[in-house]
């Protein structure tokens, strides 16, 4: 028998709606952290570390390891496994420290 | 459930400020709330119940949260407590706060938070706010221990906590096909129910040997709740066909943006891999951890007094009435050593008992045999806790994972290459001064993640890492904090 989680816990949520990763539209829960509707979408990097540029994603998923850092509506180095996503949101993989994506 | 936050706030003066709202916070708040002092609970997440009884994010509508939790129950009692006690004005709650520092002394403490899911009160984040109170508890939780292995900072390896934390909150899997390894019981609850959330888990392993726990019948006749919190957890494990491999490691993943698949291999008391035992395991995620570590920033910061936990780690020292060494601060849960719910629900309500006493409130009729009861239950589960830390804790041989470009700080991307270079070739004996050598440790995450492993490569146990302010903290906030200080 396969189930999933909202399954399991017999979950009814709001309506689903979209925000944006490196321009293509994700869709997301209710609620669901940045870092929650990415591995939703299949997703599990979104940033690229700053010496040798390899992909990193949600590690530790509950704020302390600042391994899943986005630039979310501009803004660099936000833990996408606290920030909840929010519609029309933009979120971009982090490049390094992100600052120069927002010069 | 209570989720709504009071608005942002300074100058609140309380009784008592509480930090951290999980099953020790929680306790510790309605019982001193019952007893009649005025209360803030302060929390970084947006509900309580902190990392053991986090909630599904309100929008999801979760009709049976239930079904990913252990002793539910309680917890909605807590709550329901603690919605009373908001409701009646006895309790402010400032969920979405994160403290990043807490000043003062007894009688005249002040707890300083910024708002925010992310906690940078930035865009759709809260304000700063500043709550003053003349006893302060510290339920501030722990996270995960981690051991680094060729592989572990590929896309799809994820913390064990860090998988189940992510299921609890926002009902999501990190694959399809998930290996749980490391060490500890945690891993039975998660792979308990990752499998129950959908996952396959072709196998949990575990690098210590849980025939190991028969050698004490004593602590285990003391606690039969734990035996059948543990033959539950076996049997739920069975049901969902997941292989257990006690005395063996995953020492390496592979693939090359992502998880692909991990090495397994049997492992010797020590952790050291058997050569010739290594077999390769497909998977699209791995969930790893060697155990927790309590979160002590705020109270080091506050000189709190520190002992060693059987498997190294560190944690707060206190006394019978869960007060730390530091006058007018309590301490209660993960950071007084890592025991479980159980544990955190009756100190938090031991400490509240405690506070109320210091604080000259009236002790309720009857109260004596209750405390009585509860610091008994809290010896047989601290044993019991003892036991446990014993049996998982890290064996040195788990270095033999290690190649030479092996990443041990994930922020700064500093290998084991580095580090042995600078405890073998510069002389370096502990944590502080690899960190110098190498900047291990002086990333984002400020060594939370690579402190067990760089302090034990060292030859040390977890280092009891001092940190000025617990959370990162926008320089305009500082900059305002100095500005009224000097009004």
């Amino acid at each position: 028998m396969s189930r999933d989680p909202l399954a399991l816990v017999r979950a009814h949520p709001g309506p689903a709606f979209e925000f944006s990763f490196d321009g293509e539209p994700v869709p997301a829960l209710p609620g669901q952290s940045i870092a929650a509707a990415l591995w939703a979408s299949g997703r599990l990097s979104w940033r690229r570390t700053r010496h040798t540029g390899r992909p990193r994603g949600a590690f530790c998923g509950i704020g302390v390891c600042f391994d899943c850092l986005v630039v979310s509506d501009g803004q660099p180095n936000v833990r996408a496994c606290l920030a909840r996503a929010v519609p029309g949101g933009t979120v971009a993989t982090q490049e390094g420290t992100g600052y120069a994506q927002i010069q | 459930m209570p989720r709504s936050s009071e608005p942002a706030a300074t100058g609140v003066v309380v009784d008592l400020v509480v930090i951290g709202a999980g099953p020790a916070g929680l306790a510790a708040v309605n019982t001193a709330a019952d007893l009649g002092l005025s209360c803030a609970l302060l929390d970084a997440a947006a509900l309580p119940g902190g990392q053991f009884y986090r909630q599904p994010a309100t929008g999801l509508r979760a009709a049976r949260p239930q079904a990913l939790h252990h002793g539910w129950r309680v917890f909605a009692a807590h709550t329901a407590r603690l919605e009373a006690h908001r409701a009646a004005g006895r309790v402010r709650q400032f969920a979405g706060h994160h403290v990043w520092s807490v000043s003062g002394g007894v009688g005249a403490w002040e707890s300083h938070a910024l708002g925010g899911a992310d906690g940078t009160g930035g865009p759709g984040g809260g304000q700063a706010a500043t709550v003053r109170a003349r006893a302060v508890l510290c339920a501030t939780g722990a996270h995960e221990r981690q051991l680094p292995f060729p592989g572990w900072t590929l896309p799809g390896v994820v913390g064990a906590g860090g998988a189940q934390a992510m299921l609890k909150a926002g009902l999501v899997l990190p694959g399809r096909w998930v290996v749980v390894a490391g060490s500890g019981p945690l891993l039975l609850a998660v792979a308990g129910s990752l499998a129950e959330a959908g996952a396959r888990v072709p196998v949990l392993v575990e690098a210590a040997d849980y025939a190991g726990y028969a050698r004490r019948p004593g602590t285990l006749g003391r606690n039969p709740g734990k035996l059948v919190e543990g033959a539950a957890q076996a049997a739920r494990l069975l049901r969902h066909r997941v292989a257990v491999r006690t005395r063996s490691a995953v020492i390496a993943a592979h693939g090359t943006d992502r998880v692909e698949a991990v090495t397994v291999a049997r492992v010797d008391r020590d952790w050291r891999p058997v050569p010739g035992t290594g077999r390769r395991v497909a998977c699209d995620a791995l969930a790893v951890g060697h155990g927790l570590l309590p979160q002590l920033e705020l109270a080091l910061e506050l000189g709190c007094a520190v002992r060693a936990l059987p498997d190294g780690s560190p944690a707060l020292i206190v006394d019978a009435e869960q007060r730390t060494s530091v006058e007018g601060l309590w301490a209660a849960g993960e950071s007084t050593g890592l025991g479980g719910a159980e544990l955190a629900l009756i100190e938090g309500e031991l400490a509240a008992h405690s506070i109320a006493a210091a604080l000259r409130r009236p002790v309720p009729v009857g109260a004596d045999g209750r405390l009585r009861a509860l610091g008994r239950r809290r010896e047989r589960l601290r044993e019991f806790a003892d036991l446990m830390a014993e049996r998982h804790r890290p064996g040195v041989g788990w270095a033999d994972w290690l190649s030479p470009d092996t990443e041990i700080c994930r922020c700064e991307e500093v290998t084991a290459g580095a580090v042995k270079e600078a405890v073998e070739e510069l002389g370096a004996g502990d944590q502080r001064t690899v960190k110098l050598l190498t900047r291990a440790g002086m990333g984002w995450c400020q060594g939370r993640m690579c402190g067990s492993a760089v302090a034990r490569l060292a030859g040390g146990n977890d280092p009891a890492g001092t940190r000025p302010l617990s959370c990162p903290v926008p320089m305009g906030v500082l900059a305002a904090d100095d500005a009224t200080d000097e009004q």
